[in-house]
């Protein structure tokens, strides 16, 4: 067994690399979506509009969430778990602030007549914002869980994978929106 | 930091492997329904295929009988279907549903799930040498949420209004609107959540599949050892990660039309005299991202059949697959290929010429490839000392359909002729040979080939040559002359031909078909009853390496447990077709290299 383990060993570990097969699986959904957007653009009766300012709140909320989460991913590997703690905690509410600030985002849209129904580009936003926040809300659901861990007193966790995947696609959704606001300002 | 790092994935496959070492017990939920060995899992996906190809089947064999016999009545139709058939005659409602299932249960259900799912999870972790794979539990899910799809696709049918009935490929504004037909209403409602559940399933499957073969190979399997159905795979898996999700994109923007008032795909439309609010949707965009999928879709359901096909035609030559590395580039400028070529769907929407121009090269492109697999094919066999096994039998079926179905792509790939050949029975011919029934012939060849290593036991073989013969024969003779209809413009699609006097020269014909075609279903029912006969009562194997076979997965013994080796996985010496080397027979991948061997290996 120890070849093939020694052998396993410097590759990736399988979990992880699931995930990024995974993550190149939702991109191209998003890519679907942006370039029906732009396919849509060219035609009559489209209507540009400016996004609202939450929207850069929550940009910012979701930076710092991904530079707690990559410091609390270190903290775990030196075996800091106080810090750890703190860190994933830090995350989670930058997270949860962050659709807090998405959803006051639509409100201000919405007081302004940029409504679901509205333009078809007013729709598009909806739609693509929309299933960026699902996947936010799916990271945040993987946040409570090693959150629960990270405090539970009964079992002490060495396996630094879980973390690791977490933080993974916690980067991936920030990098994501990232992307998304700067397609919605540019294309428009 | 990093040593501490590795430290732990250390742990985790040493706790891995001590795992497999003691047998757990298992309980009958843990073994036969919420199992997590790929070889259950598969055997899941396989018999879950079976019968929805039979409902598929059944379906196409009802509405052959009102194209065959638009004049007669049938009263056990009526028995069945109640009022979609009243009188023994299928309501025109009926009849579109009926073609609409038949097509989502047959390309999704059956060739997606029942094809790639069976043998992807079967072959990937025994081919590659993994005790299973990557993740075993994400493996379950699949199999459970493509569960989930069945039996909200299947609960479709019971809809007082009908399951969904605006074609497969669910077009909007037929689909978008409630109002539009019957089956657009909560049919169509059930289709798109049954969709979204196999879309999930599918991709969960592939993450795997990809996962376990770029990851989990055991020592000495590289990549350019490995067997051709792997790479099949391999890539299908890939086009499926890749495709589904701008599906999916496309479903949920048409959810938003359908339930929540938005006008992506709708403009100025008029129902039932009501002027619709909508406007500024483009129903176009929809095909774009439907076929953006739709076209991948088809390699999806292709692949892994060639991929069978060239493993069970190279052991049966009892020779080497002729060009190896000529097959995996095919496959991979297929799979490259199958991204680029979407329009050709849509010659006739108005895309603009010249784009219509680009989309004709890179679909008569594919040529290449496909024309480079089968002449390997062909030469794999050219005076090769053939077996001709039931499994061997229908991989050569496949060859010949490939081509047959093949040669009228190039047809339909030229959008000057396909402006007269689009939505006729000529396009319904080709992509009924190329796709339908030469993926169901890899897959019949898979199941008679892997049989004896899902089960331990053989199907039987007088009743597989019957099946095979009828099949092929009945398969031309069903698909050939609606070349003939397609051609002189029978549109696709219609319920009854005949108050056209233009069409009325083919009834005789249609009937033919129609005949032909409950014939072939008949004698499929035949090949379930082998199956499933043959799982309990089949004649047992004794051989571990029934076909004298090179790959891993006849190194296992005759009935492998959860993790499939008792021992250490076996190390791998050389590629996958060592047949008729330096006089032996065959020489199995787990080998090492002699010193008398000659180099070439």
């Amino acid at each position: 067994m120890s070849t093939v383990a020694m052998e396993q060993r410097k590759k990736i570990h399988p979990h992880k690399f699931t995930l990024w097969v995974g993550i190149g699986s939702l991109l191209m959904m998003f890519a679907g979506l942006t370039s029906a957007y732009i396919v849509k653009r060219n035609q009559a009766n489209w209507q540009s509009f400016d996004l609202p300012q939450f929207f850069w709140y929550s940009t910012l909320a979701i930076i710092a969430s991904s530079v707690t989460i990559y410091l609390a991913e270190k903290a775990f590997k030196q075996r800091e778990m106080k810090k750890y703690r703190s860190l994933v905690t830090a995350t989670l509410v930058l997270g949860v602030l962050f659709i807090v600030f998405q959803l006051l985002g639509f409100q201000q849209l919405w007081a302004k007549q940029i409504t679901l129904t509205g333009n078809v580009s007013y729709s598009f936003m909806y739609v693509i914002v929309g299933l960026h926040a699902a996947h936010v809300v799916g990271g945040l659901i993987a946040l409570i869980v090693l959150f629960a861990k990270a405090f539970s007193t009964k079992t002490r966790i060495y396996n630094s994978v879980p973390v690791e995947l977490v933080s993974t696609y916690w980067h991936f959704v920030d990098v994501l929106w990232i992307y998304l606001l700067i397609f919605l300002i540019m294309i428009k | 930091m990093s040593s501490v790092a590795t430290l732990h994935h250390a742990d985790v496959h040493g706790s891995h492997d001590a795992h497999h070492e003691h047998h757990h017990h298992e309980t009958f939920i843990t073994k036969y329904v919420f199992s997590q060995d790929h070889k259950m899992i598969a055997k899941q996906f396989l018999v879950t295929g079976i019968i929805w190809a039979i409902i598929g089947g059944l379906f196409s064999v009802v509405f052959r009988f009102q194209l065959g016999y638009p004049e007669s009545t049938f009263p056990w139709m009526e028995d069945i279907f109640g009022h979609w058939a009243a009188g023994g005659k299928l309501k025109p409602e009926f009849y579109y549903a009926l073609v609409t299932m038949h097509g989502t249960i047959l390309v999704f259900f059956v060739l997606t799930a029942g094809l790639s799912g069976t043998f992807a999870n079967f072959l990937i972790p025994l081919q590659v040498g993994a005790r299973d794979m990557a993740s075993p539990m994400l493996n379950m899910l699949s199999y459970w949420f493509f569960f989930l799809a069945s039996v909200i696709m299947f609960a479709s049918l019971f809809i007082q209004t009908g399951p969904a009935s605006g074609g497969w490929t669910i077009y909007p504004p037929l689909s978008a609107l409630g109002d539009a037909s019957s089956g657009a209403k909560l049919g169509m409602d059930f289709w798109l959540v049954s969709m979204a559940m196999f879309i999930v399933s599918s991709l969960l499957g592939g993450l795997n599949y990809i996962t376990t073969i770029l990851n989990m190979r055991t020592k000495g399997m590289s990549m350019t050892r490995l067997p051709l159905t792997v790479w099949a795979l391999f890539f299908t898996a890939v086009l499926g990660v890749l495709s589904f999700p701008v599906l999916l994109s496309g479903a949920i923007l048409l959810l938003f039309d359908r339930n929540l008032g938005t006008s992506f795909y709708l403009s100025d439309i008029v129902v039932a005299g009501k002027i619709l609010p909508n406007e500024g949707g483009s129903a176009i965009l929809f095909q774009h991202l439907f076929w953006f999928l739709g076209h991948p879709e088809v390699y999806i359901i292709l692949l892994p059949a060639m991929g069978m096909s060239s493993e069970i035609i190279s052991v049966n030559s009892r020779k080497p697959i002729f060009g190896y590395m000529a097959m995996v580039g095919s496959i991979f400028a297929i799979a490259i290929l199958a991204f680029l070529v979407w329009a050709h769907h849509m010659f006739v929407t108005g895309l603009n010429p010249f784009l219509g121009s680009v989309f004709v090269l890179l679909t008569l492109l594919i040529a290449v490839p496909s024309a480079i697999k089968v002449f390997n094919w062909l030469t794999t066999l050219w005076r090769a000392n053939i077996r001709f096994t039931p499994a061997m039998l229908f991989a050569i079926g496949f060859v010949s359909l490939f081509i047959s179905g093949g040669l009228t792509g190039i047809f339909l790939g030229n959008s000057a002729l396909d402006l007269h050949l689009h939505d006729t029975y000529f396009v319904v011919a080709h992509f009924h040979i190329v796709m339908g029934v030469a993926s169901f012939f890899g897959m019949f060849a898979g199941v008679y080939h892997w049989f004896p290593k899902m089960f331990g036991r053989y199907l039987n073989n007088t009743l597989a040559y019957i099946h095979f013969w009828v099949t092929i024969v009945g398969a031309y003779l069903i698909f050939w002359p609606m070349h003939y209809q397609g051609l002189s413009g029978m549109p696709r699609r219609y319920y009854d031909f005949s108050g056209w006097t233009s069409f009325n020269m083919f009834s005789g014909l249609n009937e033919f078909i129609s005949f032909v075609a409950l014939i072939v279903f008949c004698v499929q029912l035949l090949f379930v009853f082998n199956f499933f006969y043959s799982m309990f009562k089949g004649r047992k194997v004794t051989d571990s390496n029934p076909w004298g076979s090179n790959t891993l997965e006849w190194t296992t013994p005759i009935n492998p447990g959860h993790g499939n080796w008792p021992g250490e996985i076996p190390e791998v010496y050389r590629g996958a077709y060592d047949y008729a080397k330096d006089g032996k027979e065959f020489i199995p991948q787990n080998t090492p290299v002699g010193d008398d061997e000659s180099t070439h290996h």
